[in-house]
């Protein structure tokens, strides 16, 4: 199981529109994330690399292709299939996304909560631990709008991780931040990466991230046009 | 509320949070519903003082049939009935005694404020078709021009009612006569007059000279004991020759004439009208609240989707919030509308009050509208996407 890769799509192809208005966002996109690698997948705007997350997050459904996420083929997948596969994966938006009138404890639980079954207790102690590892112990209690913009990002990094999940996705997490919390957040991402095992595919054009990436996949026209492997 | 809501929901109470975040609005949202259900209380309460108010009369009388015109849809409406149906209808076996009942409105010029007693002529011989409160004072009728005076009539101050009494008669003028109270009965204020008279019949046709003794309003039948009632109206009905006459139990006639009040008298329609904009108003407060919270909250919701959370958990939060609104909104609503309509009844002498029955109905209307306005605010989270968050 360990051998196998988190996501495999082999000639993934996608289309926005219909009629004479379809248009081709994604051109046969063969890609394979091994378990605990760190994928930065860059580009210009609109090469395709958002629509490549949203695919393999199971937030749209595959027109055409294979997407294998954790061994489960999304190309015919139901809604409830899908639900389900994205209660396994962390997700961390540009915009932090918090719930204004949860306290960033609260926020994280929600992490967790999706996943039925466990204690009260384990989760709010699990949602300290996790926003103690983003260096935000003391700000448990705090509303997001009581905390800067990247303890805020990193509240919200603590939700994605908080479950452990085996794929990350993660879409210009540094661009509200200023260099040492983009920092910060990245090597947070890289750490549990090879702590737990959690995979990460992330979207950037930010140069601070290149260096720490395993992996560095360009997209432009909707086709992966190089593949940098750094690791 | 915050440690039951988890406790009942099992999750974090999410709705609640979100509620009380934004404490203005959330104040307002509670006065909104506040408003509403205080709308349906002040309704509902003047529809069933209606029916009190209606039944009220029926109460001064025992019968068990009542002989009334075609066109009587109420005690004091319609046209007359001949005496002779009396006469014909005591020639059933099961029939044991009958009296003509004569109604009409007497106004009291005075001073302060002039009053119109619905008035009753009775047999005072005929005791037995009085309440018993007022069949002990029935006697006092035999006097030419004496009557017995509702002590609960609007624009008669209590003091002066309670003063009267056969030493201390009360003397009054009205329709040309002199009549003298000299004992008071519990009526009370209702739509069509201020408080209610009885006097004797002779009395009653001296009052109204255009009358007849031999046309009373209505007539009211005694049964042997153990006679049905239905088998009794149904025989008489194949014994008196006009169709048109309505023969009925005393206890039916008394129902149809609440139904008549409530469902085609203007006034029945208006309140029962009431009622429902009172709902609508709540149902559409409700959804207003909530669906504006839902598009506040659409991009936090949409993350939720993204994180896996199922259409389920969103109507649970809704609906928290339906629950949180309703149940928060209606204690407000009892207080002020049981103090309205304590006010309303002590200005009006209308039978005015905040039931039991009214307070769970009207509670339970809450939490089910209030359910329906979520139910439907949901829909609007169609609208959260969560692949726009990327």
């Amino acid at each position: 199981m360990s051998d196998a890769p988190i996501i495999a799509t082999t000639r993934l192809n996608h289309w926005f529109g219909s009629g004479d208005a379809r248009k081709q966002a994604l051109f046969d996109i063969d890609l394979t994330l091994q378990r605990g690698s760190f994928t930065v997948l860059m580009g210009p705007s609109g090469s395709g690399k958002t629509t490549v997350l949203t695919l393999v997050g199971c937030l749209r459904a595959v027109q055409d292709g294979s997407a294998l996420l954790l061994g489960q083929e999304l190309n015919g997948a139901t809604e409830a299939m899908l639900i389900a596969l994205r209660r396994k994966l962390g997700f961390i938006f540009q915009a932090h996304n918090l719930h204004e009138s949860l306290t960033a404890a609260q926020n994280v639980i929600m992490g967790l909560q999706v996943h039925p079954g466990v204690p009260e207790a384990a989760a709010e102690q699990a949602a300290v631990h996790a926003l103690g590892l983003v260096g935000l112990a003391d700000r448990t209690g705090y509303l997001p709008a009581n905390l800067s913009g990247g303890q805020k990002q990193r509240v919200a990094v603590a939700r994605a991780l908080v479950a452990n999940p085996a794929l990350v996705l993660a879409d210009e997490p540094t661009a509200a931040l200023d260099k040492d919390s983009a920092a910060d957040v990245v090597d947070l991402l890289k750490r549990m990466g090879q702590a737990r095992g959690t995979t990460t595919l992330l979207v950037t054009h930010d140069p601070r991230i290149l260096d720490r990436a395993d992996r560095i996949l360009t997209l432009e026209d909707g086709r992966i046009v190089k593949v940098e492997e750094r690791g | 509320m915050s440690w039951l809501l988890r406790r009942l929901f099992g999750r974090l109470p999410i709705g609640w949070l979100q509620l009380t975040h934004n404490r203005t609005r959330f104040a307002a949202a509670l006065a909104g519903v506040a408003f509403a259900n205080v709308l349906v209380f002040v309704q509902l309460g003047i529809m069933n003082s209606m029916g009190a108010a209606t039944l009220r009369p029926y109460e001064f009388f025992q019968a068990d049939l009542m002989i009334s015109a075609g066109d009587a849809n109420a005690l004091n409406e319609g046209g007359n009935v001949a005496r002779q149906w009396l006469l014909q209808a005591m020639a059933d076996p099961d029939v044991t005694d009958g009296m003509g009942l004569f109604v009409g409105n007497v106004p009291w010029d005075r001073a302060t404020k002039d009053i119109t007693f619905t008035t009753f002529g009775v047999d005072p011989a005929q005791a037995a078709f009085l309440s018993p409160e007022i069949a002990g004072d029935a006697a006092l009728l035999q006097v030419q021009d004496a009557a017995l005076l509702d002590r609960l009539a609007r624009g008669l101050s209590r003091d002066e009612a309670a003063a009267i009494r056969p030493q201390s008669p009360l003397a009054f003028e009205t329709q040309g006569r002199t009549l003298t109270a000299f004992a008071t009965f519990a009526g009370g204020g209702g739509f069509g007059g201020d408080g209610y008279m009885l006097v004797s019949d002779q009395t009653f046709l001296a009052l109204f000279p255009a009358r007849s003794s031999n046309a009373p309003d209505h007539i009211l039948l005694r049964l042997r004991p153990g006679a049905n009632p239905a088998q009794v109206s149904t025989r008489l009905k194949t014994l008196v020759s006009d169709p048109s006459l309505r023969i009925r139990s005393y206890a039916d006639a008394a129902q149809e004439d609440l139904r008549y009040q409530q469902t085609r008298r203007p006034t029945g329609v208006i309140f029962g009208f009431g009622v429902l904009i009172g709902v609508l108003v709540g149902l559409v407060i409700v959804y207003q609240v909530l669906s504006t919270d839902v598009a506040d909250h659409l991009r936090e919701y949409a993350t939720f989707k993204a994180m896996g959370y199922g259409p389920q958990f969103f109507l649970g939060i809704v609906l928290e919030e339906a629950l949180v609104l309703g149940i928060m909104g209606f204690i407000p609503g009892l207080i002020v509308g049981t103090a309205i309509l304590t006010l309303m009844a002590a200005i009006t002498t209308l039978p005015l009050t905040m039931t039991p029955f009214m307070a769970v109905s009207v509670f339970l209307g809450t939490i089910l509208f209030s359910a329906l306005s979520g139910t439907i605010a949901t829909r609007r989270l169609a609208a959260a996407d969560p692949a726009d968050l990327f």
